[in-house]
């Protein structure tokens, strides 16, 4: 390691993103002070873990993300409970909702994203409503949440299906109601959300799709379709969005995201942003969005750590992918999936219980689905994001079994033969 | 380090890497007790066609993207050993989403599992490298550290 003069690094936020940051920054400079500013008053923890908390498949303890001296380790210094109100990229400081102020040679933006409340009439009038992002969003829920409690879930994609499962053994009844006409409707097209949707119904989950809130009185909500449900405690679920402010109050570039490049830098000098505030390149569709998955935070984040520290490492190989299962029954994607009128073409099986689908578009692998059956299916998702060209390994045999025999020999020599 | 690499000429595809893997797992003295018939859940694999077969297990990349992708913070890599904390998993299947070679798989209680070389068993080195018949899987280094 060469000796660098001394630097100070800011990384706001303190999730997953800014644990790849830390890492990023310490791969490259183990001296330079780091400081991070923490909203949550709680250690890095395992965010997509919230669920398995309710199911009791995992406590608080083993949520966190990184050993208890983590930060002494990573010779950082957290401000818990403080919240950036201010990045001055001219004086190159970042100014806290306390006053205080940090000086930073470069700074990371990893502030995540926030759920997305739709101005439902009469909200204010529901006591027990919660979101479903955070400990204590998930530790205010658990201690709503009775044994005889109806639950209302505004939202069947990711987050409310999860919660959902959550706490399927421990309330009266839950409901999950959304505007789309399917479950996960981000991720799954048509018929395998139907298959998802009818085992989640055989699982005790009551659907209210093509539906939501029209207002609420009370604990009654009144559906846009006119029919009413009554319910406990609401969570809603609707979606997030990403917490943009910081960038953009400075003019640097936002969309539904901060932009970023390939090396994690914003378009202000000196800023860089990771994690679900960003909106980076998925080389699965060639466009800049929103990818935010745990992978992903983690590699951008410490893409932009070795980059503040004054290394170049790029992070281009971005899709989207979800492993998310429900009551036993899982489900892979990634990627994108092009139709017939986009020029893409689809490989399909199917039985009762299994589904799985590979889109194919230019010689490319693109994206695919995976339900019921998900053995090795890394090896179809590092198609895509290695971009292989399907000529140079043998798909037709891939299409019916994630298998490196499919690859050309010497490839797998390397593989198995090889430090890789 | 050494590490685990497959020399698939030699391959006979007998599967007995399969189970000298789940029986050093097991924590038993008796490979009948351990193994007869029951289902078996080693963390190494044959896979390959009519023409060659071999055996796949976990690479311990040097830049491993399942402990970047894992979602619980379960997978780390210690001293080059590519290791999980069954205790932290939640069998999630993050990791058989990312792992570009198919080496994890989900063990009975449906928590991940992966090879760890053997270094946490009573084995202490690889058994489906002990057991081979034809020396088609070896425990030696090749290449370079970083």
């Amino acid at each position: 390691m060469v000796r660098q003069p001394m630097k100070e690094y800011v990384v706001i936020g303190n999730g997953v993103a800014a644990a790849g940051c830390i890492e990023g920054i310490r791969s490259m400079d183990s001296t330079s002070g780091i400081t991070v500013v923490s909203e949550e008053k709680h250690a890095v923890y395992c965010r997509p873990l919230i669920s398995y908390y309710l199911e009791h498949k995992t406590d608080l303890e083993r949520m966190h993300y990184r050993s208890d001296d983590y930060y002494d380790k990573m010779g950082c210094k957290v401000l818990y409970g403080k919240k950036a109100v201010k990045v001055d990229d001219l004086l190159k400081k970042v100014v806290l909702d306390d006053g205080t102020v940090l000086p930073y040679t470069s700074v990371c933006i990893a502030t995540g994203s926030s759920p997305f409340i739709p101005p439902f009439p009469g909200l204010e009038t529901v006591k027990n409503r919660f979101s479903f992002m955070t400990i204590d969003d998930t530790l205010a829920l658990e201690a709503a949440a009775g044994q005889e409690s109806n639950v209302l879930i505004v939202g069947a994609g990711l987050i409310g299906l999860k919660c959902a499962e959550g706490l399927r053994d421990r309330v009266g009844s839950i409901t999950v109601c959304d505007l789309a006409d399917r479950v996960l409707s981000s991720i799954l097209d048509a018929e395998c959300a139907a298959m998802m949707q009818a085992h989640l119904e055989a699982n005790g989950i009551q659907l209210m799709l093509g539906d939501t809130p029209a207002r609420f009185e009370k604990n009654t909500a009144v559906m846009k379709s006119g029919r009413t449900v009554d319910f406990d405690v609401l969570v809603l679920a609707v979606g997030v969005r990403a917490n943009t402010a910081l960038v953009k109050e400075i003019g640097g570039e936002v969309n539904r995201g901060i932009i970023v490049n390939d090396r994690m830098e914003t378009t202000v000098s000196g800023i860089y942003a990771a994690g679900d505030c960003t909106e980076g390149n998925d080389i699965s569709c060639g466009q800049k969005r929103v990818l935010a998955l745990l992978p992903n935070a983690y590699m951008q984040g410490k893409c932009a750590g070795v980059n503040m520290a004054g290394g170049n490492d790029v992070f281009d190989k971005a899709i989207p992918m979800n492993s998310i299962g429900f009551f036993g029954l899982h489900a892979m994607t990634a990627g994108s999936y092009y139709g017939k009128e986009q020029g893409g073409e689809c490989y399909e099986e199917k039985t009762d219980k299994k589904l799985k689908r590979l889109f194919t578009k230019d010689g490319f692998l693109t994206g695919f689905i995976l339900i019921g059956e998900t053995e090795r299916a890394g090896i179809y998702t590092s198609l895509i994001r290695e971009r292989t060209p399907l000529d140079t390994i043998n798909f037709e045999l891939l299409k019916q079994l994630p298998t490196s025999a499919a690859f050309l020999t010497e490839n797998r020599r390397k593989i198995f033969g090889g430090v890789i | 380090m050494k590490r685990v690499y497959v020399n698939e000429e030699w391959c006979l595809g007998c599967h007995l890497c399969e189970y000298n893997c789940a029986f050093a797992n097991s924590g038993m003295k008796d490979m009948a007790t351990a193994l007869k018939g029951k289902p078996i859940f080693p963390r190494i694999h044959i896979e390959g066609d009519e023409k060659i077969s071999y055996a796949v297990s976990c690479r311990h990349c040097t830049d491993p993207i399942c402990v970047k992708s894992c979602i619980a913070g379960a997978i780390a890599r210690v001293d080059g050993v590519v290791t999980i904390d069954q205790n932290k998993c939640v069998g999630c299947l993050t990791c058989v989403l990312v792992c570009p070679y198919g080496a994890l798989s989900p063990g009975e209680s449906g928590v991940m599992q992966k090879c760890e070389l053997c270094l946490k068993n009573s084995c202490g080195e690889p058994a489906c490298v002990k057991g081979c018949p034809n020396r088609a899987i070896v425990y030696e280094e090749r290449g370079e550290e970083w």
